[in-house]
């Protein structure tokens, strides 16, 4: 009786697992066949193709409209640079927010809570009148300089991670003879390899990510970022071009998936560190 | 004897720089009035046009004069940039008067040192001294500067824009001048008909959602973790991968993608559905499918962190726990009633109420998704899933009405602000973080 429940119950439980991961796998499955597929409709008779081409992935790097090799290359410099930026700013900050003890460190720690409340494009329009100042629109500057400027802001988790870092180890070296900087490299910089993949990771994808801010910033096409191409793509399209976009999203998918799957362990460290902080 | 730091705080009040040079600190002194003379030649032209430009908002429209034969157009006031402007002249001046009170309290502590027959510091001492004691600080200059000028600043502008009438279509400069208003955008959005229809339309549905998404993806979450942890399950790993990957995919891929798999016309669900003879479902066009999908794909998107999360609390929980439940002969429902549940929101709590503010906030699922759409008639400018926080996008690009727009984000503010204070409040990590170490 008992091994008969235990059974019925594993059956079921491997059911819903089964249910689940094809729920959660289909979308993912379902763009990449249908960037496989001849024809540009979203309708397809079959969900799985009757014969597989490759035409659409040349068609993104050979088409006059959709310039997608260029806001490829673009997205990619903005992001690497945006990514080393915002990850020093962010660890520094956060170093010395989590490690010393001085005046102004509670309003720092509270101006960043309460900045973290509003929405973030109510500063929008400012933000655009600013770069029409300064004569940066239409420039990948102004979308580094933003995004980095902004970037200390999300560095909670971080320094909730320097918290649990014993400080007994940087007060070692500090007997020592250890500068404050070269605590910080020497010392926190190693322990922190999962904080750092996880900070440099978010803001690398949070690049390909956002379409609003460089939408707004971005008027040449030539400029554009995949965010805001694929965006238009999908907007401009009526059920036509639809295999194209699909094959569009795979490029941009798959390495940035790819990461997330190799980092995973970083990722959950990352994550779960910040929950048990709060 | 108190001469020294006397004459030298003196000096350095009279001209920012002076006092050091008088404790012979050549290079500190120099570059002090560096400083002072540049922020001077800078500001002293510009300051009083600023004041004037925020107090009035500027006095001449653009109009066309008649120079000879044709008309020729002079430029007038643009109340906007004056805003800005005025705002960053301030920020500026504020920026200096803090470096001004650091040169006095400087100039201070180099003649105390001087008046106790100590030697002053080099300039590299300065350098070491500074690394050393204000390490903090020099570490936060830059962060704080970028967050001064691209996060507060135009924090305090969009304020500024909701105690005035800067709105399509009788108040858009260059054309027209932009007024203060005090509180009336404020009254206009509850007291005016067609304008509190809408705000309270969306800001009960923006609540139903921001409930609704956590809800639905933490307890998925939960239920997926526990499925995957229990006793006998194999390939544990292998499972929490796959589930991983609706998080992996880049949002704005998976939504669009979403997009198009429940369209409507043309999308494989409604085809599938077919198959089963049943009719497709109007999922992005009627207001209460709409509503239905918006939440479906959020759990799509959300499940897998939560899953993340608790599957890490879920290992934390100390076994001889279950041991000892096991002895009592708790059922495995009592054990996860008593011990897991209590265990798992513990440990959450906060991070599930930072998820609800941040849900009604989430701009993308809605806006990518449906577009806040299916429209409504009634509403101004906004739509069925429109969110406070998309129908303020709306009413900013699409449809210029910037101080409505100001005043809606405000009020996120408001709700968003109550809740992560109560957060705050009640999460000890904030209060005794140094307890850890």
């Amino acid at each position: 009786m008992r091994k008969w429940k235990n059974n019925a119950r594993l059956t079921l439980s491997y059911t819903l697992l089964l249910l689940i991961s094809v729920v959660a796998i289909y979308p993912a499955l379902w763009v990449v066949l249908s960037s496989l597929r001849p024809g540009g409709s979203l309708y397809s008779e079959h969900f799985w193709p009757r014969q597989f081409t490759l035409v659409h992935y040349a068609e993104l790097f050979t088409s006059k409209a959709y310039l997608y090799g260029t806001w490829y290359l673009n997205t990619l410099k903005i992001a690497v640079v945006t990514m080393i930026l915002s990850t020093i700013l962010v660890t520094l900050s956060m170093y010395a927010l989590s490690r010393f003890r001085f005046r102004g460190r509670k309003t720092a720690l509270t101006v960043m809570l309460v900045l973290g409340m509003f929405p973030s494009f109510m500063s929008l329009i400012a933000i655009y009148i600013i770069l029409l100042q300064l004569n940066l629109l239409d420039t990948h500057m102004a979308l580094i300089l933003v995004y980095s400027a902004g970037a200390a802001l999300g560095g909670f988790i971080v320094k909730g991670f320097f918290d649990t870092i014993p400080r007994s180890l940087d007060e070692a070296a500090r007997i020592d003879g250890a500068s404050h900087l070269q605590v910080f490299a020497k010392i926190m910089l190693p322990l922190s390899k999962p904080m750092l993949t996880y900070v440099a990771l978010t803001s690398f994808t949070g690049v390909w990510g956002d379409f609003i801010f460089a939408r707004l910033v971005l008027r040449t096409k030539e400029n554009w970022t995949v965010a805001v191409g694929m965006w238009d793509l999908v907007n401009s399209l009526q059920n036509s071009n639809f295999t194209m976009f699909a094959a569009g999203s795979v490029l941009i998918a798959i390495p940035i998936t790819l990461l997330f799957i190799f980092l995973q362990r970083f990722l959950v460290q990352g994550l779960t560190s910040g929950a048990s902080k709060g | 004897m108190k001469q020294h730091r006397t004459i030298a705080v003196l000096l350095s009040i009279v001209l920012q720089g002076l006092g050091q040079i008088y404790n012979r600190q050549w290079l500190k002194g120099i570059l002090f009035m560096m400083i002072e003379v540049a922020g001077f030649i800078y500001i002293a032209p510009r300051l009083g046009g600023a004041i004037w430009g925020l107090v009035t908002l500027g006095e001449k429209t653009q109009k066309f004069v008649k120079v000879g034969k044709v008309a020729q157009m002079v430029k007038g006031d643009h109340s906007i940039f004056l805003i800005l402007d005025g705002l960053i002249i301030l920020f500026l001046v504020f920026v200096l008067l803090g470096v001004y009170v650091w040169n006095i309290g400087d100039a201070y502590q180099s003649g105390k040192l001087r008046d106790e027959k100590k030697p002053v510091r080099t300039f590299r001492q300065s350098y070491e001294h500074a690394t050393t004691f204000y390490f903090p600080y020099f570490m936060l200059a830059l962060p704080a500067l970028g967050v001064l000028f691209f996060t507060i600043m135009p924090i305090v502008f969009t304020v500024m824009l909701a105690f005035t009438n800067y709105s399509a279509p009788d108040h858009i400069p260059p054309a027209k001048l932009v007024d203060w208003v005090g509180f009336k955008t404020f009254a206009d959005l509850v007291k005016m008909k067609s304008w509190s229809h809408t705000f309270v339309g969306v800001l009960i549905w923006t609540i139903i959602w921001a409930v609704l998404a956590t809800v639905t993806t933490y307890f998925g979450g939960i239920l997926v973790a526990l499925l995957i942890e229990q006793k006998g399950i194999r390939f544990k790993k292998l499972w929490r991968t796959i589930f991983i990957i609706p998080y992996a995919i880049p949002q704005l891929i998976s939504l669009l993608v979403m997009k198009n798999l429940f369209n409507g016309q043309f999308g494989p669900i409604n085809q599938y559905l077919g198959y089963f003879g049943l009719g497709g479902l109007p999922w992005l066009t009627d207001p209460f499918w709409a509503k239905v999908t918006v939440i479906t794909v959020n759990m799509w998107i959300g499940i897998p962190v939560s899953m993340v999360l608790i599957l890490g609390i879920l290992t934390s929980i100390p076994r001889d726990l279950y041991e000892a439940a096991d002895v009592d002969g708790a059922s495995t429902l009592q054990k996860f009633r008593i011990i897991t549940m209590p265990f798992i929101l513990f440990s959450t709590m906060p991070i599930l109420i930072m998820q609800f503010a941040g849900n009604i906030n989430n701009f993308n699922v809605i806006f990518l998704l449906t577009g806040g759409n299916p429209a409504k008639g009634d509403y101004q400018f906004a739509g069925a899933t429109d969110l406070l926080i998309t129908w303020l996008y709306k009413l900013t690009l699409d449809n210029n009405k910037y101080n409505v727009a100001s005043a809606v984000g405000i009020i996120i503010f408001l709700i968003v602000a109550i809740f992560s204070i109560w957060n705050f409040r009640r999460s000890k990590s904030f209060k005794e973080e140094d307890m850890i170490q």
